[in-house]
Formats: structure tokens, sequence, C-alpha cells
């Protein structure tokens, strides 16, 4: 196989990283829905956990992404 | 059609400094021009205050409120003096992200090093207040108390590494979120180039990926907001362990 291709497959692979942070990003949305929905005072109170979850799961996808321009741009 | 050509980064004035490379560059212009455009809206703003707010003073007013409840509700009344702090990185931060929605313009924040000079910034902050407050005491951050004791050979190197990589992360999330979100409105655009170019029947369907676009560009709105936020609010996490660290002075 030409190393050029191998480039492009691996750049691919690199994107299966953001399937897992789409499960993540879903269950910590949709929980903290469903836990609104149950109790809406107690919601406006854990927002700032909610991003904070929203953030730290994003970012495990995110690594994925620069994996993939690392592997197309920079090698 | 390269979809990273728009994070070019080109010399506008060559200027060279004992062998490093100082020039002015499209990201200091922008960087700049977004430092001005803060200053410039909030001194409009609230430069004439009155009993009833107008729009511009109720907008800076709400952008105030916004930031002191972020830090009222991680810090608490004992992180108040960094309150100026806060508010600038979230202003900045907020001001290139949105400067950089503009067609054409340059995102400051779609770059590594921007982002990794503030969240390093954040990171000496924390470190330098840390061991200024604490002491030596400040290393019991890595050492939470209350564990059977053969838990600390694992705990320790796990805390450490979590701690050192904060302000990897705090950059990275940054800038692969705009990095990736002007991509993918470009490579968008291309769509519709390349499918309107094409002819046909083809052609007709090229309102497709425009539609996508401008959905995408309202969720680059968000992007934008949503990341000044997180950077500001994860900024006060990580302060919030040195200014409310439970350690025997």
């Amino acid at each position: 196989m030409e190393a050029e291709a191998a480039k492009y497959i691996g750049a691919g692979l690199a994107c299966i990283a953001l399937a897992g942070a789409a499960i993540g990003l879903g269950t910590i949305f949709g929980n903290y829905l469903s836990g609104a929905l149950r109790n809406p005072s107690a919601a406006p109170g854990q927002f700032t956990n909610l991003l904070i979850g929203f953030a730290l799961t994003e970012f495990t996808g995110l690594l994925g992404f620069v994996m993939g321009m690392i592997i197309l741009f920079a090698v | 059609m390269d979809p990273l050509y728009q994070f070019k980064i080109e010399r506008w004035a060559e200027f060279r400094l004992f062998g490093y490379d100082l020039s002015f560059t499209n990201s200091a212009f922008y960087a700049l021009a977004s430092t001005l455009l803060v200053i410039v809206f909030l001194v409009v703003a609230s430069g004439k205050r009155e009993m009833v707010p107008g729009r511009m003073q109720l907008m800076s007013e709400m952008m105030y409120e916004f930031v002191a409840e972020i830090v009222r509700s991680t810090m608490g009344q004992a992180g108040w003096k960094f309150f100026p702090l806060i508010f600038t990185i979230f202003a900045f931060v907020l001001a290139c992200n949105l400067l950089g929605m503009f067609p054409y313009f340059f995102t400051v924040t779609s770059h590594l090093a921007v982002t990794l000079a503030l969240s390093m910034m954040v990171f000496g902050i924390v470190v330098g207040y840390g061991l200024v407050k604490h002491g030596f005491g400040f290393f019991k951050l890595f050492a939470p108390a209350g564990l059977p004791v053969w838990m600390y050979p694992l705990i320790i190197p796990i805390e450490l590494v979590s701690f050192l990589s904060r302000p990897i992360s705090l950059a990275v999330r940054l800038f692969a979120n705009m990095m990736a979100g002007h991509a993918l409105m470009k490579v968008f655009a291309s769509f519709v180039v390349m499918m309107g170019s094409a002819g046909g029947l083809l052609a007709a369907f090229a309102i497709i990926p425009l539609l996508a676009n401008s959905a995408v560009i309202g969720l680059e709105f968000l992007i934008a907001f949503l990341q000044a936020y997180v950077f500001a609010l994860l900024t006060c996490i990580y302060l919030n362990d040195i200014v409310h660290e439970h350690v025997g002075h």
C-alpha cells in the first residue's frame, strides 16, 4: 500500500473517536434532561456541572479530531 | 479549495529581534482588534450610567452579571479577587471567537499557539498563587486527605498527571472547536460551489449544502459563545482548587 493512502485511512480511523464523544454527549444531555423533568426546581443548580461534563466529554472527541489533523497535515 | 487555507498566518510587517521572528501578523492584528473592540464597547456602554439602562448599558451589565455569576457559583466570595481576570479572559476569548465569524476574517483562537499561551497563563497563575498562599502545603493538592495509606502511591501520580494535563486540555478544546467549526463551514461552502458548477440535476441539489451551511453558521455562533463560557468556567474551577484548598497551614 502506498504511504499516502495509508495516511488517509489513518485519518479516517482517527475520526471513530467522534462516535464515543457523541454517545457521551447524548448520555450527558439526555440524563440531565430526564433529571430536570423529574425535578425542575433542582435543574438550574446543576447547569454548571452539566457544562463541565459537556466540556470534558467533548474534549475526548476533539483529541480524535486533532489526531486526524496531525496525521493529515503534520506527519 | 483547501479548507485549512483560512488559518494561514501572513506577515504584514516584517520585524526581527535577536533572531526571533516578531513580525506583525494578521493574527496579531485581529487579537489587537478584539481587545480594542472589548475596550471600546465597555467604555461606550458604561460611560453614560443611567438609572434606567439603555440597550448598550444593558448589554454590558448582562455581560458583567453573567461572568459574576460564574465566579460566585464556583469560587464564592473568596474568589472574588479573581473576577477581573476571569472577565478579561471571557471577554477576550468571546471577542476573538465572534470576530472570526465575519467572512474573510482571521480567527485568533483557531491557533494552538494563542490558546496554549492563554491556558499556560492560567496554569501559571494557579501554581504561582497556590505556592504564595499555601507555600509547601500547595503540594497537598496532589494527596487528598483521608485515604488509606496504601492508596497514595496510586493517587499521587494520577492527580499529578490530571493537574499537568489541564492547560493542554484547556488549550486544545478551544483551538480544536474553533478550527473544526471553521473548516466545516468551508467544506460545506465548497460543496455548494462544486455541485453548482457541475450543472444539471446536481446543481439544483446544491441548495441542500447551502441550507446546511446556514445552520452550521448558527451552530458556530453558539460554539463561539459556549467555548468562551467553558474557558472562563474551567479557569474558575482550577482557581477554586487553590482558593479553597483545605490544608493545615
